[in-house]
This record gives C-alpha cells, structure tokens and sequence, in this order.
C-alpha cells in the first residue's frame, strides 16, 4: 500500500501545513477588515484625547470634568461636540456670556475625534444620521405650529433671533443646515434648553427642520425684508428714507417756486 | 314763540356772453358759490419747505383711506376659527381665526392685495411720522400762539386719533404680533384703579382675547376715528383757512398781511403736485420693500409669542416707558395697584398729552403774551420754548429707543439688563442737559444774528495792514436777510410786583402774580436785544470808515 509506505510524520505535516495555509489566508482576510476597525476607533479616540488634552483641558479639567472655567463634559455626547466645536463657538474666541460663532479651528476629522472621545466619557446625544435629517416626509405647517410655540420666544417667529438677558442672545437660526439644527435641540448649547426625544420626537424635530429650512428659503414677496426685524426696522426706514425724500421733495417744490 | 323773517335773493346777473359764463351763471344760480369760490382761489398761501409736513400728512390720509377702502371688501374680522387652505404652503392646514385667514387671502391670492396692504401700512408710518413732524414744526416756530391755540388743541387730538388709529388697525390682522400687543392694551387697562378689570371684560366681551374684540375695534378702525379725523381734520383746514397761514418774518411780510401765491393755480398746482409726490413714493415704497409679512409671525395664539415683539415706531415710546419701568406693586385693601404698567402706560402719556394741549396757555401765562400772532418765531429767538421742545423731544426720543432695548442688545452683543438701566438714568440727565445745551446755542445764534447786522458777513477775504494787523473784510448783509433778522420781537419780562400793598402791609395775594413774574423773567432770561437803530447806525459808519482806511492803504501799496 502506498500509504503505509509514507512517512508517519506525513499526516502532521500535511496537517500543519493545510492549518497554516488557512490560518494566513484568515489572517490575511481579516487584516482588511475587523482589526483595522478596532484600530481606527481606538487611534480616533486616542488622537481626540490627546487633542483634547492639548486644546481644551485647561477650561473643562484633563478628564473633563468640568473646572472653575468650563464646565463638565461627561455625558453631553457627541453632539454637543459637534455643534460647539463644529460651528466654531469652542474653543471660546473670549471669555464671556456667549460663545460667538466663528471660523472652526479643528477640522472635521480632528472634530471627529474630539466628539468620539467625549462619546466614550458617558452616554449623551449622538451625531444625528442622515436618516435622522430626512425631511422629505416632514409635515412643514406643524413644524412651524411647533416653531412657534418651543423657539419663537427666544429666535423669533422669522427665525432671525433675539435677546436674551445679560448680554446672552438666541443667535439667528437663517444660515444653520439641518444638523447643527438638530445638534442643537439635543444638546441645548449655552442658554438653550435640551428638547430631548421624550419632549420633541425625531418626526417633531425633522418638522421644526423643515419649516425653518423654509424659513431660510423663504423669498420675501413684499420687497425687501429690512431684515426681518419687525416694526423696529419698518419705523427707522419710514424716518430715514420716507420722510426724507418727502422733505428733500418739499424743498425742490418751494426752490421750484421761485 | 315769535318767528323771524329772512329774505330770499336771487343773484344778480347780466345775461352770459359766452359758454363757460352761461355754465357759470347756471352753477351760481343753483348754489350760489360764486362769491365763495372767488374767495377761495384767490386764497393767498405762504411759502415754505416746512409748511407742506401738515400737507404730507393730509396726503397720507387720503391714501389710507382709498387703499383702506380696498381691504375692506376682501377683509373678515371674524374670530371663527377655520382651517388654512390658501396658497401660502407653509402655513396650510393650520387652524386660525378668519380675520388672520383673510389677511393671507389678500396677500397671496387677492390680484393687487399685497400691494394694497403694504401701502396701507406703510402709508400709516407716513402719516403718523408726518403729523409728529408737523406739530414740531408748529411748536418751534410758535404756530400755536392766539388766535391758534385751539386749532393747536384739535391737532393734540387727532395725533392721540392717529395713534389709536394705527394701533387698532395694527391688532386686526390678528397675527401673532397684533396678538400681542392687544394683550398689552388689555394690561394696560386693566391696571386702570378701581374700574380697569370692568372696562377691560366690557371691552373685550369677557375673558381675553374672546371673539368679540375683533369686530368691535373693525367698527372702531374703519368706522368711529377716520370719522372723526375726518370732521377734525376738515375743521382743523378751514380754521387755517379762515384764521390764515402764519408766515415766516421776511421782507414785506407783517402781523397784518400774507405774502405767498394765490391758492388757484399756483398754489393748487403746487399742493396737488405734491399729492402725487406723496403718492407715487408711498406706492413705490410699498411695492419695493416689505412691511409687517404677517405670514411670517403665524396666527395669534395666547400661548405663543415671539422674540422681537414691537409695536408700530408710534406707539414704540408707550413700549419704551413700560420697558424702562421698574417692577414696582402694591397691594391696597387687598388689591394690587400695578405701578409698574400705571405709570408708564397711563400716568405719562396722560401727562404728556395733558402738558402738550395746554401748552399754548402755559407760555402765554408764563409770558404774560397776549397779543396775536401771525408772524412765526425762528427758533432761536423763543430760546426758552426751543429748549423746552428739545427736552421734551430728547425725554420721547429715549422713550422710542428704549422700546427697541432688545434688538439694540442683539444687534450691537449689548446686555439688555445694562441698556435698559443706563436708558433709566439717561432719561432723567438727557433731557435737562438737551434744554441747557438748546438754550445756550439759541442765545449764540441770536448773538451771530446780531453780529450779521451790525458788521455785516464775513466775506473771507483777509487783509494785511502795513502795521502789520490783519483785518478781514465784512460786507453789509443783503435787505431781504436784514428784514429776517430785525423781525424778531424784543420780548419784556413782567415787572416784579410789590410784595406790600401802598399802605406798607404785606400783600398775601401778591405771591401768585410774584410766581408768575419771576416764571416770566426766567423764560425771557438772557435776552439778547436786537441792535436799536442808532447802534445799526453807529456800526456801519465804524464799517464804513474801516473799509475807507483799508482802501486807502490798498491804493498806497499799488501806488508804490
């Protein structure tokens, strides 16, 4: 028999070779996929902390949990991150009542990182999906029912924004897309409130988007808006352009005269 | 009872000679308006940039009440509630009152309707700006010194009209801003003493808002007050007409007569261009820039309100003295006494009405003036009154800006909570300073008036004396100037009577007549006299001689 004539070795060998061809072709595989991910998340969490460590402990704490000059960020969620550090509102451009908007000073994948570190911290509101800001279904007359009635009071019913006590104000809502909208109904930045899913559902919240991304495109078929601003504007322009070139009419009428 | 007899006359005339006169003749003898209408187009009218404010807000009128008669056909002041199913897409479906409803009709699917709205309201500010404008211009050059104080009387009422007018007309749409400032109309009265709760349930037909309110200020804002401006502003007209146009001083122009043109034609031609001045800018506003897009604030609801809620800019200084007010209450005998809406909404604008309808008696008595006027102060020769105006104008102004704290805070990264505390203090140093400051720049004007007719005007041209000193040369004003500037009346305090009688024992009713000639010497203080004829006389010699010598010393270096 030929096979009594083989080696008794053979069998291990084949065997070990048959183990070792698969396992580095399993090796080889799942280099491309499973490890990498685990790599990534855990390079983008590390590389958000060390950012963190450098750019913004000083005000929140090196474990961010909140100092005299900043206040803690465990929990607040990725969100929040997003929309402060994404809208360029942190780091703070001064101390003061309000976090102005300006240039980001991450960019988005340092952002990413930022806010996937601040994930891990504690439970909070996520980066919504982009299924979370479809609004082609959203109902556009409740959205504005609803807009009127949670955020007239402080952005005003034209979405232009308002004052608010001790400087702090309700920034104008006409140039924030559809995310940094819905960030900022979960994560209530500064001195707005947190209106979480049990207060305003997601269809709710894809309605307010909807109606203030009409707001937005809205093209003001009286003329010129003046700015939305209501009667203030509508009375200094009366002042200022009406009664000035009735005046300056006067005048050349009684100059006419002589 | 005794009847009285009255004869009948028919209007003599010879027979017409032409077409036109037999149309005449056959008007005149029907109505008898012959003699009136000659009267009427030889009407002389002086002439002045400033006089035409009054007519600017004739103007408007006349617009709101065309474009007003508009919206009245589309319009429904109902409060029934109805579904939203026009072509505004954003706000379909939602459930509001017809009176809201309407409004959107008119302007999304009435043919010409946003346009209407727009010049209806903007023709409101029109007014309203204009009819403020006009009555500072009467109150700074006196105007409204005797015979006019009560033609001054009857202009107070119809701004405190007007304003009434605007703010019905304001809350009838019945979006969220009208809403708005109709729950504070009912604040407001209901912190009235005693009786404001009843007035505001009767008002408003019960509990706020009900349904009964919108119909009622509908009678209110197209029926009761344009009526009434209406018989006011007519009667207001023809005692201008009767009591004739003031004029400014000027060459010719005397207490006595009227210099200007002849109502017909240039009068008429200039007065009815300027209707269509008014007119076509009202139009071309409206059709250009956007005012109160009531779709944008969506239908009133008590529960809702809106950051950047205003009144119309008229009724802003009420807004603005609520806003500045501290938040003081008082509970009387178990009722709240709210001070913190009493006195800004009802005790200062009773005040200030109050003060502004009197005041032509106030100066007279303070001044002890009696005599007619027909001739107008320049401002600066009443320094007192102006500096009075300007307080009183710098005390509305801080009281118009205050109403507007919260997009001043927004627009400008202020706080609110400091603005409206530096307004607090503002409106209390402002407005004494603003009377100091306007008093002292009047008596300077005087002075450089003074000045112009003594030494004549700077011509600008300097000369050297050969000593070495420089000169410039003045020139004589012209005559038409010299007639302004000598128009102004020297004023004379009252004397300060006697605090004894002629017997040496002290007279107590002397105090009242001591106030009143003290009050008098205060608003005539400073006066600066006009130069007196021998002065004028004095001057110009000086002047003469001094032009003398420089020429002559001219004529020295051209000779050399």
């Amino acid at each position: 028999m030929a096979l009594s004539k083989r080696h008794p070795a053979a069998l291990f060998a084949v065997l070990a070779v048959a183990l070792g061809t698969t396992g580095a072709a399993y090796a080889a595989v799942n280099a491309q996929t499973a490890p990498k991910v685990v790599a990534k998340t855990e390079t983008q969490v590390e590389q958000g902390k060390q950012l963190f460590l450098e750019g913004c402990s000083s005000c929140h704490g090196l474990a961010a949990q909140g100092a005299s000059d900043g206040p803690s960020l465990l929990g607040v969620g990725a969100a929040s991150v997003d929309f402060q550090v994404g809208t360029g509102r942190m780091p703070l451009a001064a101390p003061g009542v309000q976090a102005m908007p300006k240039m980001p000073s991450y960019n988005e994948e340092e952002t990413a990182a930022l806010a996937a570190y601040i994930a891990t911290l504690g439970a909070g509101p996520g980066i919504p999906t982009a299924e979370m800001l479809d609004t082609t279904n959203a109902e556009l007359a409740l959205g504005g029912e609803l807009f009127r009635t949670n955020c007239a009071q402080c952005h005003g019913a034209s979405g232009v924004g308002g004052a608010l006590s001790e400087g702090r104000k309700a920034p104008s809502l006409m140039d924030s897309n559809a995310k940094r909208l819905y960030e900022a109904m979960v994560s209530g930045p500064q001195s707005m409130p947190v209106f979480a899913d049990s207060t305003l559902s997601v269809e709710d919240k894809k309605n307010i988007i909807a109606y203030v991304t009409e707001l937005q495109a809205n093209k003001s078929p009286g003329g010129f808006s003046l700015g939305r601003q209501g009667p203030v504007t509508e009375g200094l322009f009366i002042f200022i352009v009406g009664l000035g070139v009735l005046i300056v009419a006067a005048v050349w009428i009684g100059a006419k005269a002589k | 009872m005794s009847t009285t007899e009255e004869s009948i006359q028919a209007p003599a005339h010879a027979a017409p000679t032409t077409k036109g006169g037999a149309v005449g003749y056959y008007i005149d003898d029907r109505l008898a308006s012959a003699n009136f209408t000659k009267r009427l187009v030889d009407k002389v009218f002086p002439d002045h940039w400033s006089f035409m404010l009054g007519e600017v807000a004739l103007y408007s009128f006349i617009i709101l009440l065309l474009s007003g008669t508009y919206l009245t056909l589309f319009f429904n002041p109902s409060m029934t509630e109805v579904i939203y199913n026009g072509s505004y897409v954003p706000l379909k479906g939602v459930k509001m009152s017809e009176a809201y409803s309407s409004t959107l009709a008119i302007s999304f699917d009435v043919r010409g309707g946003l346009l209407m709205r727009q010049i209806h309201h903007w023709a409101a500010l029109f007014f309203t700006a204009a009819v403020s404008v006009h009555l500072l211009r009467v109150f700074f050059t006196g105007a409204f010194r005797k015979p006019r104080e009560i033609n001054w009387v009857i202009g107070t009422l119809l701004l405190v009209l007007a304003l009434l007018e605007g703010f019905s007309g304001y809350s009838l749409p019945d979006d969220l801003l009208s809403g708005t400032g109709l729950r504070i109309a009912q604040g407001i009265i209901q912190a009235i003493p005693l009786v404001g709760t009843y007035v505001a349930m009767f008002l408003f037909g019960g509990e706020f808002p009900g349904t009964d309110i919108m119909p009622r200020l509908y009678s209110i804002h197209i029926l009761l007050i344009p009526g009434i401006l209406l018989a006011l502003i007519t009667v207001h007209l023809i005692m201008v007409f009767y009591q004739k146009h003031t004029q400014f001083p000027g060459p010719g122009r005397t207490e006595s007569n009227v210099v200007g043109f002849r109502l017909f034609p240039i009068y008429m031609a200039k007065a009815g261009g300027f209707f269509f001045v008014v007119f076509g800018i009202t139009v071309l506003i409206a059709a250009l820039v956007t005012i109160n897009p009531v779709w944008l604030y969506g239908p009133y609801t008590p529960s809702q309100v809106t950051a950047g809620s205003q009144p119309d800019w008229y009724i802003g200084w009420l807004d603005g003295a609520v806003r500045l007010m501290p938040n003081l209450e008082s509970v009387v005998f178990g009722y709240t006494l709210s001070w913190n809406i009493l006195v800004p909404a009802l005790v200062i604008p009773g005040i200030m009405f109050t003060a502004l309808g009197l005041y032509p008696w106030i100066e007279a008595w303070a001044t002890g003036d009696r005599r007619e006027h027909h001739l107008l102060d320049r401002p600066r020769n009443a320094p007192t009154r102006t500096g009075l105006g300007v307080m009183a104008l710098t005390f509305y102004m801080i009281l118009v800006i205050s109403g507007g704290n919260d997009i001043i805070a927004s627009a400008f990264n202020l706080s609110i909570n400091q603005i409206t505390w530096g307004f607090r203090f503002l409106l209390f140093i402002l407005p004494p300073l603003a009377f100091v400051l306007t008093k002292r720049i009047c008596l300077g004007l005087q002075r450089r008036d003074n000045n112009k007719l003594l030494h004549g005007y700077e011509t600008g041209r300097i000369l050297r004396l050969p000593s070495g000193e420089f000169i410039e040369i003045h020139e004589p004003i012209g005559e038409a100037e010299k007639a302004k500037l000598l128009a102004k009346a020297d004023v004379v305090p009252m004397a300060l009577p006697s605090a004894v009688d002629e017997n040496g024992v002290r007279n107590p009713k002397a105090a009242k007549s001591i106030a009143r000639a003290k009050l008098s010497q205060w608003f005539y203080s400073d006066v600066i006299p006009t130069p007196t004829d021998e002065e004028m006389r004095a001057a110009a010699e000086h002047a003469a001689h001094e032009l003398h010598e420089a020429e002559s010393h001219l004529k020295e270096i051209s000779q050399h």
